[in-house]
């Protein structure tokens, strides 16, 4: 099982390059038990976003 | 700003109505008064000479952004020829285990990340980017370097690795380096509620 500090590192890698399956089904069943990395991904997913609007 | 009519050539006045925004975009990047001003400088001259092609599809906002970001990227890649790695290397290993502090030995994080309430409409909020923009600042400049090019300026990461002669392995580090710094102060200065948002 992943670690939090690991899933922290790969949702970013997320962000940079193609996962691997198993890196993928590891973090699908980390996310399943941990709300915190759940936050995590989504504030991820917002920095992303945020940068893209950058200002409106 | 966006008032831009939707066809004819755009006028001298209106492009400098834009340089505000666009020195604003430049400095977030490049960190640098004087580098960022020739940027801006240099963009408007270029759209100047290139106006009649602007179709007006896009807004003014967008076409001159877009020419700036080539601005930025070409002197990215002409500081990255001139910098010496060392400062580079030193960052990477300096940055090693700065944010182990967040998380237990065994991995667990210390204090969870809690939810961001309504995190889209905050980008509709003037103080959230002067916050976002502090935030952003706060970054090691080669991991911003990094980071600008990635989110900002939509380069791949074996462009940025290329550009600055690092790992990919070392590219995903500063990339998770800079993306961690900026969600810690978010949290701290903007979500973690101490600001008044009003």
């Amino acid at each position: 099982m992943l670690t939090c500090k690991e899933v922290s590192k790969l949702v970013s890698q997320s962000l940079d390059r193609r996962l691997s399956l198993v890196e993928w089904a590891g973090l699908r069943i980390h996310f399943l038990l941990c709300e915190g990395c759940r936050h995590f991904r989504q504030h991820m997913a917002f920095i992303r976003r945020a940068c893209q609007r950058y200002p409106d | 700003m966006d008032n831009q009519t939707k066809s004819g050539p755009i006028s001298d006045g209106a492009l400098e109505e834009y340089r505000p925004y666009l020195l604003r975009y430049a400095l977030l990047q490049l960190r640098d008064n004087t580098l960022a001003e020739d940027a801006v400088q240099e963009t408007l001259l270029a759209a100047l000479e290139s106006r009649s092609k602007f179709s007006g599809k896009s807004s003014a906002k967008t076409w001159l952004t877009g020419i700036l970001k080539h601005k930025i990227i070409d002197l990215f890649r002409k500081q990255a020829k001139e910098a010496t790695q060392v400062s580079l290397e030193v960052e990477l290993e300096s940055g090693a285990g700065d944010f182990d502090l967040l998380f237990q030995p065994d991995g667990h994080w210390n204090t969870w990340p809690q939810a961001w309430a309504d995190p889209l409409k905050n980008l509709e909020n003037k103080k959230f980017w002067e916050i976002f923009e502090i935030c952003a600042k706060l970054m090691p400049a080669n991991t911003a370097r990094a980071f600008m090019m990635r989110e900002f300026l939509g380069s791949s990461t074996e462009e940025i690795c290329k550009d600055m002669q690092i790992s990919a392995t070392n590219c995903w580090v500063m990339l998770y380096r800079a993306r961690m710094s900026l969600r810690l102060c978010l949290e701290h200065n903007w979500f973690g509620g101490n600001f008044e948002r009003k």
